[in-house]
């Protein structure tokens, strides 16, 4: 109950502070439609106004304020705005709508499973050989490393030209944009999951005679689950992350990356902003939907 | 079988096949800081139903003595044999159970399956798994908590449990590093009786680490005095005390006596260092 009310609150003040935002933003825009629909407003002529920092208009035109939030194409969106757009997008539209941002969300989304699932099959693989052994240990974890320290979004449009030169287009990827940014977290929680069995535990198998491959299966892998579980929900918002911006370069025609992009040629500001409140909800239900299957998985371990 | 009987004599010892051999063992590791010499010319024999205790200040080389037994650390001189055989052949052969200061029982797995999994990773069956783990719950005194998590069960518990997995393979040798250090006064006498009946049910032969002198004494048949620095055997105690042991024996003037050689010989080792 306590916590609810502390959640409350600091949406509340994020709220507040969002429409409040909204005032200076969209004031400039606000005073010249009001003019040109003949309002009294100071000062007069749009020059005039130019230099004049934002703060000062909304005290000069406080009357203006309420239209600030109920522009057709502010620059910045008032929330009511966004929710609105964000209902009229998804339950008000056929989902089979090209307007419908649950068809766009779908499309993102099968690009990030796919990614996701590529991504962590790929880093659960490297974890384990990097545990195993020593020369994948010291050949791959610092190319991992590098790999990741290149912006996605200077690499993306050149995977994507490559992929299609050779023939690959469509889902595919996008999907391996994702996955590129998701294995990483998988391999560094894995390969730290691997080795969180100490010595002693290794030791006790030693004097079973246990082979390398029970080791595994009846000690590392269990042990790393609560690690692999970390790691799955920074991947899939990676993956995420990843396939939108798969989309970008493209050009692409459906999803949440291009909406944002659509949006942003046709200075949809309120198109831009539901498409990103979609996607971090999208985002959100993904980490939601692993912590269950972790919290189901631990418990069957009696782990939790 | 023929040797557990003529085990119980002093005299028919020497002819008894002895189960650990050590002869002038060396073990020295090298650490950042130089070498440090943890073993140096260890020469014991331990026969087949021998409880023995290893005690001494921390450091002595105790857990270490063990550990090469037990095929988990390599001596660097001198020569060791379990069974006839080397350490690790003994190891292949599954010769010993060992018993770590810590339970380590694996958290996701229950009671009944922690105590399965060296009988899985060994190949028995699943009959006989079933009936093993029936049996060294029994004998460690959990039966009914088979299916209960680790986390459900106190440290002694925890602890025996550790001690039936060890057991559960039935191998004739059983190694255990201060298996009840952590835990207090009251469950570790009565964890002490009950290793004690567990020893004169199998036969076993038991090699012990411990700190304390009234679990050595009580315990053992012998008991091994060590001293660190390196570390090295200063005395061998045979005791003379009965294989029926009840608790209050550790008031009898024999227990006393006894205690009391070791307590001379921990201060000898002592007193060397300065
Ligand atoms: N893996 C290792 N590497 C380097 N030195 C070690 C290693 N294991 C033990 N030693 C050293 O060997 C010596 C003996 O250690 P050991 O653990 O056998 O002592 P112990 O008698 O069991 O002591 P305690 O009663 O504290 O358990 C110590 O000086 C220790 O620092
Ligand atoms: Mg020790």
């Amino acid at each position: 109950m306590r916590s609810l009310l502390a959640v409350l609150t600091v949406v509340a003040a994020i709220v507040v502070l969002w429409y409040a935002a909204c005032a200076p933003m969209n004031i400039k825009g606000v005073l010249t439609e009001l003019e040109r629909g003949g309002a009294q407003v100071v000062p007069e002529g749009a020059p005039a106004r130019r230099d004049m920092s934002a703060f000062g208009l909304v005290a000069g035109n406080s009357f203006a304020i309420p239209a600030t939030w109920a522009q057709e194409r502010p620059r910045l969106p008032a929330p009511h705005q966004v929710v609105t757009e964000l209902w009229n997008t998804t339950v008000m539209k056929k989902i089979t709508s090209k307007r419908s941002l649950v068809y766009h969300g779908w499309v993102t989304l099968s690009a990030t499973l796919l990614g996701f699932a590529i991504g962590t099959g790929l880093g659960i693989l490297l974890a384990v050989g990097i545990v195993h052994s020593r020369v994948m240990d010291m050949s791959v974890m610092p190319w991992a490393i590098v790999s990741q320290t290149i912006p996605i979004i200077a690499l993306a449009p050149m995977i994507i030209v490559v992929l299609y030169s050779v023939g690959v287009q469509g889902i595919l990827p996008k999907a391996i944009i994702s996955a590129y940014l998701s294995f990483f977290p998988v391999v560094v929680g894995m390969v730290k999951g691997l080795r969180s069995p100490d010595a002693m535990q290794l030791d006790l198998l030693k004097t079973y005679n246990a082979n390398t491959n029970q080791g595994f299966w009846k000690l590392r892998l269990p042990a790393s689950m609560p690690y692999l579980f970390a790691s799955l929900k920074i991947g899939i918002a990676a993956s995420l992350v990843g396939a939108i911006v798969g989309e970008l370069p493209t050009g692409a025609v459906a999803g949440l990356g291009a909406r944002l992009l659509a949006g942003s040629y046709y200075g949809q500001t309120v198109q831009i902003w539901s498409a990103l409140f979609g996607a971090a909800i999208l985002a959100g239900l993904l980490v939601g939907l692993l912590g269950l299957i972790e919290r189901a998985t631990l418990k069957r371990m009696g782990m939790s | 079988m023929n040797n557990e009987t003529m085990n119980q004599t002093a005299a028919a010892r020497d002819a008894a096949q002895p189960v650990v051999e050590a002869r002038g063992l060396d073990l020295t590791f090298q650490t950042n800081d130089g070498p440090v010499q943890a073993l140096k010319d260890v020469n014991l024999t331990i026969d087949k139903g021998d409880f023995v205790s290893f005690i001494g200040p921390s450091g002595c080389g105790k857990t270490t003595f063990l550990r090469v037994m037990a095929a988990l650390e390599q001596p660097t001189g001198g020569t060791i044999t379990v069974n006839g055989m080397t350490p690790d052949e003994a190891r292949r052969n599954r010769a010993y159970g060992y018993v770590f200061q810590a339970a380590g029982l694996y958290p996701w797995r229950t009671i009944a399956k922690n105590i399965r999994l060296p009988l899985e990773i060994m190949g028995y069956s699943r009959a006989r798994q079933e009936e093993r783990v029936k049996d060294v719950l029994q004998l460690v005194d959990l039966e009914g908590f088979g299916e209960k998590y680790p986390w459900q069960l106190s440290g002694g518990m925890q602890q025996r449990a550790s001690i039936a997995r060890a057991l559960a393979f039935d191998a004739d040798i059983l190694l255990m590093d201060e298996p009840f250090g952590a835990l207090d006064e009251i469950v570790r006498d009565h964890l002490n009786e009950q290793l004690l009946q567990l020893w004169a049910r199998t036969n076993k032969t038991i090699g012990f680490v411990t700190h304390s002198i009234p679990e050595a004494v009580y315990l053992s048949t012998r008991i091994v005095v060590m001293s660190p620095r390196p570390g090295r055997i200063t005395d061998v105690i045979e005791s003379p005390l009965p294989k029926e042991r009840p608790l209050e024996i550790r008031d009898t003037p024999e227990f006393i006596e006894i205690a009391h050689r070791v307590r001379e010989g921990l201060r000898a080792g002592h007193s060397y260092d300065d």
